[in-house]
């Protein structure tokens, strides 16, 4: 295959330009996340509850099929710890504090959403 | 030939629909399709591969897509067609510079549609993976492209 040595050069050109950008977006949202204020619990896309995040909490947040997931809240953090789902994906996503951050539980659906305040209307993505 | 190459993008966007890849973030997909528009707008024309995209994109609707899918694909297809086509009047780009700014561009407006539809911002957090991604499935679709192109005889399009 002929390659145009050119126009090979410009693409690779645009390519590392593009993922300069990757970078950058990212470590834009990275230095501008904040820390948030409360844990949402979201069961089958409706919000069911809300903990704040500056108290130190364990929670079992039982689901529709009969399984459960363990939620500790500590220095600020929630993490899910044990679960009956047979992934145990939840607990592998580790902490979470930021606005936004979530850990999903896809067996139990089960989501738990960061977020600054209680106030229901700030986000809402489903 | 636009018939044809409007029939087969429409066939790669059927199968794609099948076959679900959104496992990290929704609105994933390789863009499959997006070989055709590539193939016919660097073997016939900027205008022609526009005529493609777009009867690809009012049938895949009609057929199986929602208004919803159609508005996110159109704007989508929109930006990326806009972004290749000047890429590739420049005749500086392969097909793979043509193709990876026509991935990203094309998550790009999806994400704005996406944006303007749930009226929240929040969904850009999504842009730095959309870009990679993009990027990824770019590359992938030009050098295939670039197969097409060159291994398609012109007697055949």
């Amino acid at each position: 295959m002929i390659i145009n040595n050119k126009k090979a050069r410009n693409d690779i050109v645009l390519i590392s330009a593009v993922i300069l950008l990757a970078l950058i977006s990212f470590f834009a949202i990275y230095l501008n996340r904040t820390e948030g204020g409360y844990a949402q619990i979201i069961q089958n896309g409706v919000e069911t509850d809300v903990y704040p995040l500056d108290k130190e909490a364990e929670i079992d947040i039982p689901s529709d099929n009969g399984g459960y997931n363990r939620l500790i809240i500590k220095d600020g953090c929630a993490e899910i710890v044990s679960a009956s789902c047979p992934d145990g994906l939840c607990i592998s996503q580790g902490k979470v504090k930021f606005n936004g951050e979530t850990i999903v539980c896809l067996p139990n659906k089960l989501v738990i959403k960061i977020v600054s305040g209680t106030d229901p209307d700030v986000d809402i993505i489903s | 030939m636009i018939a044809i190459s409007s029939t087969l993008a429409m066939i790669l966007s059927y199968l794609e629909s099948m076959v679900p890849l959104s496992f990290a973030v929704p609105g994933i997909k390789i863009g499959l399709a997006n070989i055709v528009i590539v193939f016919v707008m660097y073997r016939l024309g900027i205008k022609q591969a526009i005529a493609v995209s777009f009867i690809r994109l009012i049938w895949a609707a009609i057929i199986f897509g929602s208004f919803a899918t159609f508005v996110y694909s159109a704007s989508g297809a929109v930006l990326s067609l806009a972004g290749m086509g000047i890429l590739k009047l420049t005749n500086k780009f392969s097909t793979v510079g043509v193709s990876v700014a026509g991935g990203i561009l094309h998550n790009a407006g999806q994400i704005i549609a996406a944006a303007v539809l749930m009226g929240t911002a929040q969904i850009v957090y999504y842009m730095p993976v959309l870009i990679v991604s993009g990027l990824a499935t770019g590359v992938i679709i030009g050098v295939v492209a670039a197969l097409t192109v060159k291994k398609i005889p012109k007697s055949v399009i």
